[in-house]
C-alpha cells in the first residue's frame, strides 16, 4: 500500500487541543514538513508564545523552550547566540508578538538575528477569550470592544510586515494567508524559504499568516474564511515585503 | 598569578569569563555598566557572545533561552533592572535552569539614586518575581570576595538548577582593589545533555518550560521546590564570624558593604573593651538562621544588632532566627548614604546602654 499523508516526522503523536477549525494546527504541520523536509530536526530548537499554542512544545517532536508572552524573539536571541549551528524558531499569536512584545521582535530583527519567526495573525486574543488585539480590525467586536473596535480610542491594527519591512537591516518578511489551500500552499513557500535564509546564515526571516479563530470570533470555520478574505485581506495585502537583497 | 588592581565591575566580568562563562547578555545602567563595557571589549577576545540588549527584560529572557541551550551565561544590572527581570527569574526558577545574575544594588524606590544601598533585600531573598521560589543569593563584601562568588556561583547555580544571584552595591562595583583569580579553581560545567536543548540528536527531545495544566503536578513541582531549599541550607549556607569566639555580649549582624564598616567599628569598640563581634551573611538565602540562634542561646550573647543600608529588611531574618529573644537594635542610612564608622560607633555604645549591658566596664 502506498502511504499518501502521514504525520510529519518533526510532531509528537499528542493530539492537538485547539479549537475545530482553527488554523493554528495547520500551521504547526507545516513548520513540521518543513523541518522534515530540510533534515533539520536534531538541530531545531522551537520557542513556544504564551497564547492558544503555548503548548507547541508537546506537538513538535524537536528540542523546544517556552518564553514568557512576548519574549520569544529574546529567548531565540539567547539561543541562537550561543549555539549558532541551531536552527532557531519563535511561533508567535498577535498579542504575543505585536502588544506585549512589540520590543523583543524589533529588536531582534532589527540586530539581524538569525532567527525565523512564524507570526500567526488572528485578529484577536484566543487563549483569554478573544479580547481585542493590536491587529483587531477597525468596527470588529471582541470581549473588550464589545461595540467594535474605535480607532478613535485604540488605533488603527498594526501592520507588523510592512512595519517590520521599514528596518534597514537586511531581512525577509512575507505576509501570507491560511483561508484557501492555495494560500496554505504559497505559505508553506514562504516558510521554507524563511527556514532556507536561516540555514544559509543570512538573514532574520518573518512569516505572517493570516489565520482564523472561529471561536472568538464567534462564527464557523467556513464563515471565518470568508471573513478573512472580505476583511482582513484588503487591510492586510499579502506577498513579499522584504528580501535581503532589498537596498 | 600575582594580585591585579581591578575595578570591582570589571574583575565581576573577568571573574565570569574565568569560570567559563562566555556569554553576557545586558543593558547598561549606572554604576555596573563597565561589567558590560568590559565583556563587550573581553568576549570576542576569547571567542564569545556579547550582546546589549533592547532592556533588562529582553536581557533577562535572552540569559533564560541561552541557559537553557545549556550554556554558562551571566547578566549584570542594578535595581530598576533588577525589577525588570523579575519575570525572566520566575521563568528561570521555574524552569530549573542555572544562570547567575549580579544586582548591583542602588538607592531607591524609584528611579532612586546610583549610590550604594542594600534597598533590595526582600527582592532578592524572599522571590522577587511572582510565585514561590528562591534565588540563591550571594553577597561578597570586597572586590576579592566577590571575584570568588563570582566563580563559585556557576558550580552552584549547576548543583540546584537554579538561578544564582549576587547582590553588591557601587561601593564594591566602583572601588579598585587588589584580585586575585587564582584564589578560587574553576570547576568544570555539569553534563547538561539531559536537559538542554542543543538539538536531539541520538536522545529524545528536551523540552525548557514551566506550564502545569495540573494542579497536583504543580503543587508537586512546589514540594519538590522546598527540597531544593532545604539542601541549599544544609549545604550551601556560608557566613563569616568576626570576634565572635571570645563570649562577647553583642552580636551585629551586617553583610556586604556595612559589613566593612561595621568591621572597623568593632576593631575600635573592641579597643576601648567593649565585648562585641559581627556575624557577616555571604550567603543571604539559604540565610545563617541556625548560627544565629546558637548564638543567642549562648549564655554570654546578651543583644543583637543590625546595621543595613535599608529601612530594616534583614532584620526581619536576624528576629527570626533568635526567635525574637531579645530587642534587636537598628541602625540604617539610606538612599545612597553608608553609614560611617563614627556612627556605627555611636549607635552601638548607646545600643550597650540601653540594653544594660557592662560595655567598656567589662
Ligand atoms: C505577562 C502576561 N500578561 C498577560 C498574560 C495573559 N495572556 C495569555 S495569552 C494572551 C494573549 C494571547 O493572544 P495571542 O498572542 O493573539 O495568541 P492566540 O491565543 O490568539 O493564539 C494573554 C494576554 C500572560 N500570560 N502573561
Ligand atoms: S481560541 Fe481561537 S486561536 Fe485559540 S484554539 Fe480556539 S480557534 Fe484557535
Amino acid at each position: 500500500m502506498k502511504t499518501i499523508f502521514e504525520r510529519p516526522q518533526s510532531m509528537t503523536k499528542a493530539e492537538t487541543h485547539y479549537c475545530p477549525g482553527c488554523t493554528h494546527g495547520v500551521a504547526h504541520r507545516m513548520v513540521a514538513e518543513i523541518i522534515d523536509e530540510l533534515g533539520i530536526r536534531e538541530k531545531t530548537v522551537g520557542i513556544a508564545p504564551v497564547g492558544c499554542s503555548v503548548l507547541i512544545y508537546r506537538y513538535m517532536d524537536t528540542d523546544m523552550q517556552s518564553a514568557a508572552h512576548g519574549r520569544a524573539p529574546a529567548v531565540a536571541t539567547g539561543v541562537k547566540r550561543v549555539r549558532p549551528e541551531l536552527c532557531v524558531y519563535t511561533y508567535q499569536g498577535d498579542g504575543d508578538l505585536a502588544s506585549i512584545g512589540m520590543g523583543e521582535i524589533v529588536h531582534a530583527a532589527n540586530r539581524g538575528e538569525k532567527i525565523t519567526v512564524v507570526f500567526i495573525n488572528n485578529a484577536v486574543y484566543g487563549m483569554t477569550g478573544g479580547q481585542m488585539a493590536p491587529t483587531t480590525m477597525p468596527g470588529q467586536k471582541t470581549t473588550t470592544s464589545p461595540k467594535g473596535r474605535d480607532v478613535a480610542q485604540s488605533g488603527m491594527p498594526i501592520r507588523m510586515a510592512e512595519l517590520l519591512s521599514t528596518l534597514r537591516t537586511p531581512s525577509y518578511v512575507v505576509r501570507s494567508s491560511l483561508h484557501t489551500p492555495h494560500h496554505i500552499i504559497q505559505s508553506k513557500q514562504a516558510l521554507r524559504r524563511a527556514f532556507q535564509y536561516q540555514l544559509a546564515g543570512t538573514c532574520f526571516s518573518f512569516v505572517e499568516l493570516l489565520s482564523i479563530c472561529p471561536t472568538n470570533w464567534g462564527i464557523t470555520p467556513v464563515q471565518s474564511n470568508k471573513w478573512l478574505e472580505e476583511t482582513m485581506l484588503p487591510y492586510y495585502p499579502l506577498g513579499i515585503f522584504k528580501t535581503p537583497e532589498d537596498k | 598569578m600575582p594580585k591585579i588592581l581591578m575595578k570591582g565591575a570589571e574583575a565581576i566580568g573577568e571573574a565570569a569569563i574565568r569560570a567559563g562563562c562566555l556569554s553576557y547578555f545586558g543593558y547598561p545602567i549606572t554604576p555596573q555598566s563597565e561589567v558590560g563595557e568590559y565583556m563587550s571589549r573581553r568576549l570576542p577576545e576569547v571567542g564569545g557572545v556579547f550582546v546589549q540588549a533592547e532592556s533588562e527584560v529582553a536581557a533577562s529572557q535572552m540569559i533564560y533561552g541561552a541557559s537553557g541551550a545549556g550554556v554558562r551565561v551571566m547578566t549584570t544590572t542594578s535595581s530598576p533592572g533588577f525589577s525588570l527581570m523579575a519575570e525572566a527569574m520566575s521563568y528561570i526558577a521555574a524552569s530549573e535552569l542555572p544562570a547567575v545574575v549580579v544586582n548591583i544594588v542602588r538607592g531607591g524606590p524609584g528611579l532612586g539614586g546610583i549610590l550604594p544601598s542594600q534597598g533590595d533585600y526582600f527582592q532578592a531573598v524572599k522571590g522577587g518575581g511572582h510565585g514561590d521560589y528562591r534565588c540563591l543569593v550571594l553577597a561578597p563584601a570586597t572586590v576579592q570576595e566577590f571575584v570568588e562568588c563570582v566563580m563559585k556561583a556557576f558550580p552552584l547555580a549547576e548543583k540546584y538548577l537554579n538561578p544564582v544571584l549576587l547582590i553588591g552595591d557601587g561601593m564594591i562595583a566602583q572601588m579598585m582593589e587588589p584580585v586575585d583569580f587564582d584564589a578560587v579553581k574553576t570547576e568544570p560545567q555539569r553534563d547538561v545533555e539531559a536537559w538542554a536543548t542543543t538539538g536531539c540528536k541520538d536522545r529524545p527531545r528536551n523540552v525548557v518550560e514551566c506550564l502545569w495544566l495540573d494542579p497536583k503536578l504543580c503543587e508537586d513541582f512546589n514540594f519538590e521546590l522546598i527540597e531544593k531549599y532545604k539542601k541549599m541550607a544544609a549545604e550551601d549556607c556560608y557566613f563569616e564570624e568576626y570576634e565572635l569566639d571570645d563570649q562577647p555580649e553583642m552580636v551585629v549582624v551586617a553583610y556586604g558593604t556595612t559589613s566593612r564598616i561595621v568591621r572597623t567599628a568593632i576593631e575600635e569598640l573592641r579597643k576601648d573593651g567593649y565585648k562585641l563581634g559581627m556575624l557577616r551573611p555571604i550567603t543571604l538565602f539559604p540565610f545563617p538562621f541556625d548560627r544565629l540562634r546558637a548564638l543567642s542561646e549562648t549564655a554570654h550573647v546578651k543583644a543583637f544588632s543590625v546595621i543595613e543600608m535599608s529601612q530594616g529588611q534583614m532584620i526581619e531574618d536576624v528576629r527570626w532566627a533568635i526567635r525574637d529573644k531579645f530587642p534587636v537594635g537598628f541602625f540604617c542610612r539610606m538612599g545612597g548614604i553608608v553609614p560611617s564608622p563614627e556612627e556605627v560607633i555611636d549607635f552601638l555604645k548607646q545600643e550597650f546602654v540601653t540594653r544594660g549591658l557592662k560595655g567598656a566596664k567589662s
